[in-house]
């Protein structure tokens, strides 16, 4: 997915303060982040309590009905091995979810780390890990991620090391770019007279600083990732067989796409409210929070 | 300029060599022996040797590397034992098809994104302008292959109006082939420069020389078209250099929902068959093609806008 910058809201002379199509623009971003926030709530709702939902066990072969239309005793109707589309949607979550909070979980963490140091260390180390940085965005991200899914094996801890690594050099320049910034201010240089330690500005100073607009910056990546889970699993590299996850069960319908419209329906529809209700929920926590964000990227 | 050009294709080389390196240095650090994957739990010992030789796996890892270099160099990717073929010749042979997807579709997205945003940033917040904004959203959000496999579903599967798979022989088939595959790949594109033009004109409109413009009387459409769009259709230009990567990126999934020949579908071919050597290729190519783009872009950019060239 591409960056969301040209989306911002616009900033410039055409604003009139208190104007009547200003509060509706006003409603509009809200609305739409109602909706972000009610889709997201749904797709939590829907994974937590999935056991509690589901009608079927999502991964036993039964020897009914193969590729069946929705009925009362299958909502949504079975794939090619009889097992219930419904239950495998409701489960599928789970996997998209854990893998975009592990992933960005740890990539904010390790471009946390090395954006601090970039910012606050010595000039070499920063051309240093700046350059790395560079070349890992240089890869053409989904490209890179096959290449290394293809060494270490499709799995789950494959997918969420790629995603991570990918992610982080953005986080990491960011943090950079702060970091940089607050070096130089008044209060820093005040706070070393009185004698405090790199680890103390850092960890008092920096971070609180820092680290905001960097949540926001994540929090917009989820749909990114969710999509990139997806696509992984859609291509078979995500998750092993039999595990429920809206990638595969998207690629069963694929598969089967001349017998059935109903796999593809089952497994599409869960990725776009997911992607839709994240990307929404984002833009408006961003425009709440930080509306100039990513413009220095 | 010139110091700024020399700067940033230096960083560009730098890039690919570490880049390369980087590609090379992972093939190794991943357990297990690419010889013994390729063979299967069967291959004698002789056949691992005889393979290891052949693909140079007996020598320090740092001679491969200087070998893998020496050999890029002279346009060489490497063997593949697999097929018997050069990789050079496997990559360059799909590549093609990836760059005529990405081409139509970059074509048809800019061809209705710049009317759209032109439009949008003169009648802002008119209902079609709010459409287009939620849209914009919406299509930028959804993944393209799920885009694909709708589209499929229905123009293809339901209706039959096209063709669901591969890419066509001769140019009118080609096209027609090339319908749902490029949907697929720019309906994002559209939201996304759309906006993208509406932000910058609606900037430049509120710029000095147009309001002289408009002090001299002239039409305000007159104006958009003729001054502020030129000027508006920059940042996209830009922007395009940098999405070679997510372009390349969303033809791996279209090509292999519509099964159309590409480095994608060949790419994801070469992982699923274990054939390393591909892989690396490919990866290989498509990292030079991006950081090709990027830079080209950058310099674009800072021969447009001095200012660009400080940020290095």
């Amino acid at each position: 997915m591409a960056s969301l910058e040209a989306l911002r809201g616009e900033t410039g002379p055409e604003l009139a303060p208190g104007s009547f199509r200003k509060t509706v623009r006003q409603l509009r971003k809200n609305c739409l982040g109602v909706l972000g926030a009610a889709l997201v709530a749904i797709v939590f709702a829907s994974a937590i309590f999935a056991p509690l939902i589901i009608t079927h066990d999502p991964t036993r072969i039964m020897v009914g009905p193969r590729l069946a239309d929705p009925s009362l005793l299958f909502l949504l109707g079975t794939d090619q091995l009889g097992r219930d589309t419904f239950s495998r949607v409701m489960m599928g979550g789970r996997v998209p979810l854990l893998v975009a909070f592990a992933s960005l979980g740890s990539s904010l963490a390790a471009g946390l780390v090395l954006g601090l140091i970039a910012g606050f260390g010595p000039r070499w180390l920063d051309n240093l890990l700046l350059l790395l940085f560079d070349t890992i965005r240089s890869f053409p991200g989904i490209i890179f991620a096959l290449a290394i899914i293809g060494l270490l094996g499709p799995s789950l801890a494959s997918m969420i090391f790629v995603i991570a690594i990918t992610s982080m050099p953005i986080y990491a320049r960011v943090v950079r770019t702060q970091t940089e910034a607050l070096r130089n201010s008044e209060y820093i240089a005040a706070e070393r007279t009185l004698g405090a330690g790199t680890t103390r500005i850092l960890a008092v100073h920096v971070l609180p600083n820092v680290i905001g607009p960097l949540l926001i910056l994540v929090s917009m990546d989820v749909p990114a990732v969710i999509a990139v889970e997806a696509g992984l699993s859609f291509l078979g590299l995500g998750v092993r067989p039999p595990t429920p996850d809206w990638g595969a069960i998207l690629n069963d319908g694929y598969n089967y796409i001349q017998q059935t419209p109903w796999l593809v329906v089952g497994g599409g529809i869960p990725i776009v409210v997911a992607t839709l209700g994240f990307t929404f929920l984002g833009e408006a926590l961003r425009d709440m929070f930080d509306p100039k964000l990513r413009k220095d990227l | 300029m010139w110091i700024y050009l020399l700067k940033r294709v230096f960083l560009a080389v730098a890039i690919t060599v570490i880049a390369v390196t980087l590609v090379f240095m992972m093939i190794h650090a991943v357990p297990g022996d690419p010889a013994v994957a390729l063979l299967g739990p069967r291959a004698t010992p002789e056949m691992i040797a005889h393979l290891h030789r052949e693909m140079g796996l007996d020598k320090p890892l740092a001679v491969q590397i200087v070998i893998f270099f020496e050999g890029l160099l002279q346009g060489n990717l490497g063997y593949d034992v697999l097929s018997q073929r050069p990789v050079a010749d496997i990559i360059f042979e799909q590549l093609p098809y990836t760059i005529e997807l990405i081409f139509v579709s970059i074509l048809w997205a800019v061809a209705i994104a710049v009317p759209l945003g032109c439009y949008s940033a003169m009648r802002r917040n008119s209902v079609i302008d709010q459409l287009v904004g939620i849209m914009a959203v919406a299509t930028i959000a959804i993944p393209s292959f799920v885009m694909a496999v709708y589209a499929l579903l229905i123009f293809a599967v339901t209706l039959h109006w096209l063709p669901a798979v591969g890419a066509g022989q001769g140019f009118l088939d080609g096209l027609v082939h090339l319908i749902l595959p490029a949907f697929a790949v720019g309906i994002g594109w559209v939201g996304y420069i759309s906006r993208l033009v509406r932000a910058s004109m609606m900037e430049i409109l509120g710029e000095n020389h147009v309001r002289m413009a408009r002090s001299f009387g002239i039409s305000e459409w007159r104006i958009g078209l003729r001054y502020a769009l030129p000027l508006a259709i920059l940042p996209t230009v830009t922007i395009l250099g940098v999405g070679i990567a997510w372009l390349l990126s969303s033809a791996v999934f279209i090509e292999v929902v519509f099964a159309r020949p590409g480095i994608g579908a060949l790419i994801v071919q070469a992982v699923n068959t274990r054939n390393y050597a591909v892989v690396i290729g490919a990866v290989l190519v498509t990292t030079v093609v991006t950081v090709l783009a990027t830079t080209a872009s950058d310099l674009i950019a800072a021969s447009l806008d001095p200012r660009t060239r400080e940020k290095l």
